[in-house]
């Protein structure tokens, strides 16, 4: 758009440059046709398109979005650690899931599934069990704290999801959790 | 037919009596298999196989499957066919018995391949016992040509079953899960292979995780895990077709399924307000009645040979180890008690064993041990291995090994622990179930 705009815009100067010699000389018809091609090719520099400055474009908020995943994570915590084939809430743990069960009574469009997670040190079927028997304590804290059952989805992927792969006792530890992932109504 | 067996007990040394106990449930409950296991070297027999085909490679490619089957049973130390004496044997013919003892084979199997005038590949072999100079076996078989492969399983089954006394298990097939992928984002396929490694195919595209795969009684069909998301579901589903189906709409979370011996009946596990129970379904009906009702994890159920009793993991009594119970929940009876974590008992087809994962020590074993519990012989460890599913006859257990922070493999165990092999397959394995012997 602007193109054409600014071309037609260009192209008009000089056919009214011409044009006010072409009055003066009396002949107006060949003095239009003429010299409007050259001057065109002199005088009129091929198109480069504009350069976009200033440029816009938005920047991050200063601070995170509220009632966003990413002020759930950094704000909150989505993930809770357990004890060697325990499902009991940790107080490290509790600290967390109060903060997420208050961020999640003050943005009730959110929904959850929590993921009950197991080291690599129990057999797949047992670790099954054990990462629903994890989710599920996760589940209950979370409604004795004020959330509505039905925001709630459990799962269990046992010993198959671990976020750290080193085979020792820290890469364990990090693998027996519970994570709250935001299904639905995060802004 | 008995002086070779008495060679042969020379030769299998403490393997045969081994062999003996393990007939009976009676027998074994006598002689527990712990007292023979330490004892003893197994002395694989020296045997030469020599399948021949005019115009084509087919007789040597039978040849070398024959021989891979027979040495990882790791009962048979196939001669190499170069330092063979005697040349071309007529499978028609007595072999030169003196040529075959001079390269110290204890037995000979020769045969022929040929294909007939309609395509069909027949292979005729004899099986030959060189020191008492006598045929101990005369068979013909018959194939369409791109089936080699099992003609060359049935001969190694025939083999040894005449020479061991047990059933064959070579003619069998391996669902398993296929893994591919970083650790922490693993790639699950549910992949097919005939028991040696060969012809591998994949029979989900990995768009969900696939675990813990189990053949029914008739090997068409396969029962499996597929967790997604935010579900795990059971599917079953059929090799011949390619066709699957849920296993009925059943709230929360179902995993660790197991068919019943006959294929009626599929046990499994229900997870549901972070408890986990046993189930099973009758596969007809498909009406579900619920076996255990405790506020623990109770799962990793598996039917006996009887199909009258169920093995199962449960952290009842404060630990996970190993109970049985009745087919209707009754009679819930502890059977592990040898410290240490106990989980994923299986039954032995034969029913005189249940196999087992054991921690203990920052390790992981696979066991064996008898149905009242007594009896434990731990047959291998290292830091990850579990899994156990049995082969046909009851003799081998085949169980995956993942090592610290590498793909998991598959891996053959006898059950006196004595023969270990890798399955030949190239990629990550997980999650081995047996076929039963094809038909």
């Amino acid at each position: 758009m602007s193109i054409s705009t600014k071309t037609i815009a260009k192209l008009m100067l000089v056919t009214f440059v011409t044009a006010s010699v072409a009055a003066c000389s009396s002949k107006p018809k060949e003095v239009i046709d003429t010299p409007a091609k050259p001057v065109e090719k002199e005088e009129v520099a091929p198109y480069v398109p504009p350069k976009k400055d200033p440029v816009e474009k938005p920047i991050a908020p200063v601070g995170v979005v509220p009632g966003s995943q990413q002020d759930f994570v950094v704000n909150v915590g989505d993930r809770v650690f357990f004890d060697l084939d325990s499902s009991s809430i940790r107080t490290d743990a509790q600290e967390i899931l109060d903060k997420q069960a208050a961020w999640l009574v003050r943005y009730p469009a959110v929904k959850i599934r929590i993921e009950g997670n197991a080291d690599e040190r129990g057999t797949r079927e047992y670790n099954f069990a054990l990462g629903a028997r994890r989710a599920e304590a996760v589940s209950q804290y979370l409604t004795s704290k004020g959330v509505v059952p039905a925001r709630i989805a459990t799962i269990s992927y046992g010993k198959e999801n671990p976020i750290n792969t080193e085979a020792n006792e820290d890469g364990w530890a990090q693998n027996r959790n519970g994570h709250t992932t935001l299904t639905e109504g995060a802004k | 037919m008995k002086p070779f067996m008495k060679r042969l007990n020379i030769w299998l040394a403490a393997a045969v009596v081994a062999l003996v106990p393990m007939a009976g449930t009676v027998a074994f409950a006598q002689t527990p298999l712990k007292g023979e296991v330490t004892e003893g070297v197994i002395e694989p027999m020296p045997i030469a196989i020599d399948i021949n085909a005019s115009g084509s490679d087919l007789g040597d490619k039978i040849s070398r499957v024959v021989m891979a089957d027979l040495e990882r049973s790791g009962f048979f130390k196939p001669i190499d066919p170069n330092a063979f004496i005697e040349q071309n044997l007529d499978v028609n013919a007595t072999p030169a018995y003196t040529s075959w003892k001079t390269i110290n084979a204890q037995a000979l199997a020769n045969g022929l391949a040929t294909v007939d005038a309609s395509g069909r590949l027949q292979v005729d072999f004899r099986l030959w016992d060189i020191f008492s100079e006598k045929q101990l076996l005369g068979m013909s078989l018959t194939a369409t040509p791109e089936n080699w492969r099992r003609i060359a399983h049935k001969i190694a089954d025939a083999i040894y079953e005449k020479l061991t006394g047990e059933e064959g298990y070579f003619d069998t097939r391996i669902v398993f899960v296929a893994e591919s992928g970083a650790r922490g984002k693993r790639v699950k396929r549910l992949a097919i292979m005939d028991q040696d490694g060969a012809n591998p195919s994949y029979l989900t595209d990995g768009s969900y995780k696939v675990m813990t795969p189990r053949f029914s009684a008739d090997s068409q069909e396969v029962a499996y895990m597929a967790l997604r998301d935010d579900s795990a579901r059971i599917y079953i589903f059929n090799i011949e077709t390619g066709r699957q189906e849920s296993v009925g709409q059943i709230q929360g979370m179902v995993f660790a399924p197991r068919f019943s011996p006959d294929g009626t009946k599929l046990a499994f596990s229900v997870a549901q307000g972070g408890n986990t129970d046993i189930y099973v379904m009758d596969l007809r009906s498909r009406s579900t009645k619920r076996l255990t009702r405790e506020p623990a994890i109770d799962t990793s159920p598996s039917f006996s040979a009887d199909g009258s009793t169920i093995v199962f993991n449960s952290d009842r009594g404060g630990s996970p180890q190993i109970y049985a119970m009745n087919l209707d929940g009754s009679g819930v009876r502890r059977l592990s008690f040898g410290g240490g974590i106990y989980s994923t008992p299986v039954y032995s087809p034969k029913g005189d064993l249940i196999a087992f994962t054991k921690q203990s020590g920052g390790r992981f074993s696979i066991g064996v041990m008898s149905p009242d519990g007594s009896g434990e012989k731990l047959l291998t460890s290292s830091y990850l291995e579990e899994g156990p599913t049995w082969a046909p006859n009851g003799r081998y257990i085949m169980f995956f090994r993942e090592p610290p922070g590498a793909m998991p493999s598959l891996w053959t165990v006898e059950v006196t622990g004595r023969i270990e092999r890798a399955v030949p397959y190239p990629g990550g394995a997980s999650d081995p179930a047996w076929s039963p012997r094809l038909k």
